[in-house]
């Protein structure tokens, strides 16, 4: 290449990019760190947002996604990936960034229902014609019945398991806490299996074909019903189960950086849309606006909810007790 | 007498530079990463460390990590010089696929091989299917994960070991034999020495490897603690909990015993060579 050819072909780039410049300006990228399982509800939410913010403001954005493990993905931005919004599949994962002054303190009180635009619930998935016969909890603790849950330490859903079987024990044993231990050690012993993953469990349920029931959440269950067919599997509601929200928080540190604020609280604010909240609901996430709830109430079976903060004191109690170093969930494999 | 020979001069120049060179890189690629994880562990007292390193969940996966890491090398350095043998010594249809096919392992990402091998090897799989009447269960125990190590291993021996095997002069065999020597006698005293340095170099490989391992077991063990739980793994649990503290302890632990254990396989090694350098 000559120096001449050269010469033209900086110019040529220098005059393609400043062409460029003033689209690069009215155009705006958002990332959306999230949760393993979240992905295909994003995927369909993006598209109704950009349309709206256009809409609204005539500036285009694009939003992109990550998806992983949401303990994983907090640590990601808490070690220094550039999420605009994170929306995570447990209030810990959330605290967490904001313990480290990436969220505001008082996240939870920025968006309406504690800042979490839907939840889930732990429910059962078990084979054709429930040979087992298993309609609830106590029917997961039997001599002989071997169920498949996540591990506690690794998963969210693991953990949530764990909680709503101990709020079950509370609740038949008048809060004794001894016997929820028991209960607890009673269920684990028929664990054949520890996954460290949600989606792992599942495979281990619908491929591997280990065990009579398994133990998740509820959006996840229909998938995989939908995956398998009716035919092979059924799904159980138990009478009582834990309310798992799926908080959402704007990342204070990239927002200042890019100066993209109002973009990403406006992505966060429209996920309380209606629209928003139909496609939750077509995910099988339970809506938190009521109006779809109504809509949709055919969908979710009612069940009796209760929250991590109703019978643990929060997630900070709650892992402190059950799930560190040496917690409940750790004695039951202690001799 | 000799005159005292002159200062030896190396072939190309510049040793002062290329040993200042290897010794940046291998700070900055090894020693520099490493040290972050002994200075994060100094943040504890001593009782502390040794409290999160001695409980009796870790300590059970210390045993199932190193001693399933060193079955699974073990198994690789008999079959493994085997494979090597017979790529080397015969020539049959097709023995430059399978020559490939012995760098599969190589190049899968581990977690696609965990979920292969637990497919073939669960009850309803094609080789855990016919195990399973024998009352032999292989994914979800002890005895999975040594498959799973033993799999990920198999390509450090059979290629450390092959150039060797390559270069072995068939005319001592010849010469053994003609001497008298039986089979036995000339595999052990006429080719094992010989071999026995990269042997070790492949065991060792494969053994770091193996310890290391974490993608391709998670999916086969069935993680159950006390039972078949891997220290990786125990990492990987603490720093779901943001214990990252607890998590690199574990690590320079892992790391300790791993450094000892290497070390003295290159001293083995070593000593094994100056035995083949000896006698031939």
């Amino acid at each position: 290449m000559t120096l001449k050819s050269i010469r033209t072909l900086f110019a040529a780039t220098a005059l393609s990019l400043a062409a460029l410049a003033p689209g690069l300006h009215a155009q705006t990228t958002l990332l959306n760190v999230s949760y393993d399982v979240a992905r295909e509800y994003y995927k369909d939410y993006n598209p109704v947002f950009a349309a709206y913010w256009k809409k609204k403001t005539g500036e285009t954005v694009t939003i992109n996604q990550s998806h992983a493990g949401s303990t994983p993905q907090a640590r990601a931005v808490a070690d220094g990936l550039e999420a605009d919004v994170v929306t995570m599949n447990q209030a810990t994962d959330v605290q967490m960034l904001a313990d480290r002054k990436l969220v505001v303190a008082d996240w939870d009180k920025r968006f309406p229902n504690g800042a979490a635009p839907n939840y889930s619930t732990m429910i059962f998935l078990v084979r054709k014609g429930n040979p087992k016969g298993i309609k609830d909890w106590n029917d997961l603790v039997k001599p002989g019945v071997q169920v498949v849950i996540p591990n506690p330490k690794t998963a969210g859903n693991g953990r949530y398991t764990y909680l709503a079987a101990w709020g079950y024990a509370l609740k038949k044993n008048n809060g004794s806490e001894v016997q929820a231990r028991e209960f607890a050690k009673a269920l684990f012993k028929n664990v054949p299996v520890l996954d460290t993953g949600g989606r792992g469990a599942t495979t281990t349920f619908a491929q591997r074909n280990i065990g009579d029931a398994l133990v998740t959440f509820e959006n996840e269950v229909y998938l995989i019903q939908k995956e398998l067919g009716a035919d092979k599997v059924e799904i159980v509601y138990p009478s009582v189960s834990i309310r798992a929200d799926n908080p959402v928080a704007v990342v204070e540190r990239t927002v200042e950086k890019k100066k993209s604020r109002k973009q990403a609280q406006a992505y966060l604010e429209y996920l309380w849309s209606p629209e928003a909240q139909e496609i939750a609901a077509r995910y099988y996430y339970r809506p938190a606006v009521a109006s779809v709830a109504k809509k949709y109430a055919s969908q979710f079976k009612p069940v009796g909810l209760f929250t991590v903060d109703e019978v643990f004191g929060g997630w900070e109690k709650a892992n402190k007790a059950h799930f560190v170093d040496g917690g409940s969930f750790d004695q039951i494999y202690q001799k | 007498m000799n005159p005292r020979p002159a200062k030896r001069h190396n072939v190309l120049p510049g040793f002062g530079l290329s040993l200042g060179y290897t010794l940046f890189y291998l700070c900055l690629i090894v020693l520099i990463p490493l040290s972050a994880a002994f200075i994060r562990t100094a943040s504890l007292s001593w009782e502390q460390f040794w409290g999160i390193v001695s409980t009796p969940r870790v300590v059970a996966s210390y045993q199932l990590t190193f001693g399933a890491s060193l079955i699974g090398a073990g198994i690789n350095a008999v079959f493994g010089l085997i494979v090597a043998w017979v790529l080397v010594r015969y020539s049959f249809p097709g023995k430059r696929l399978l020559d490939a096919m012995v760098d599969l392992p190589f190049a899968l990402p581990t977690a696609v091989a965990g979920i292969a091998l637990t497919g073939l090897y669960a009850q309803n799989g094609w080789i855990g299917a016919l195990l399973a009447p024998y009352g032999i269960k292989v994914a979800f125990t002890q005895l999975g994960i040594i498959v799973a190590l033993t799999f990920i291993g198999l390509p450090f021996v059979v290629r450390t070991v092959q150039p060797v095997i390559e270069d072995l002069e068939r005319e001592l065999e010849e010469a053994a034999a003609s001497l008298g020597a039986t089979r036995w006698q000339t595999f052990m005293n006429v080719i094992l020495p010989v071999i026995l340095p990269a042997l070790l170099t492949g065991f060792a490989l494969a053994l770091a490897r193996a310890i290391g391992e974490y993608g391709s077991v998670v999916f086969i063990a069935g993680n159950i603690p006390m039972q078949t739980e891997i220290t990786p793994l125990l990492i990987i649990t603490k720093l779901e909990q943001y214990d990252y503290v607890g998590a690199t302890a574990l690590a320079v632990v892992m790391l300790v015993i791993s450094f000892c254990m290497l070390l003295v396989i290159n001293l083995l090694q070593w000593w094994a060579n100056r035995r083949a350098g000896r006698e031939s």
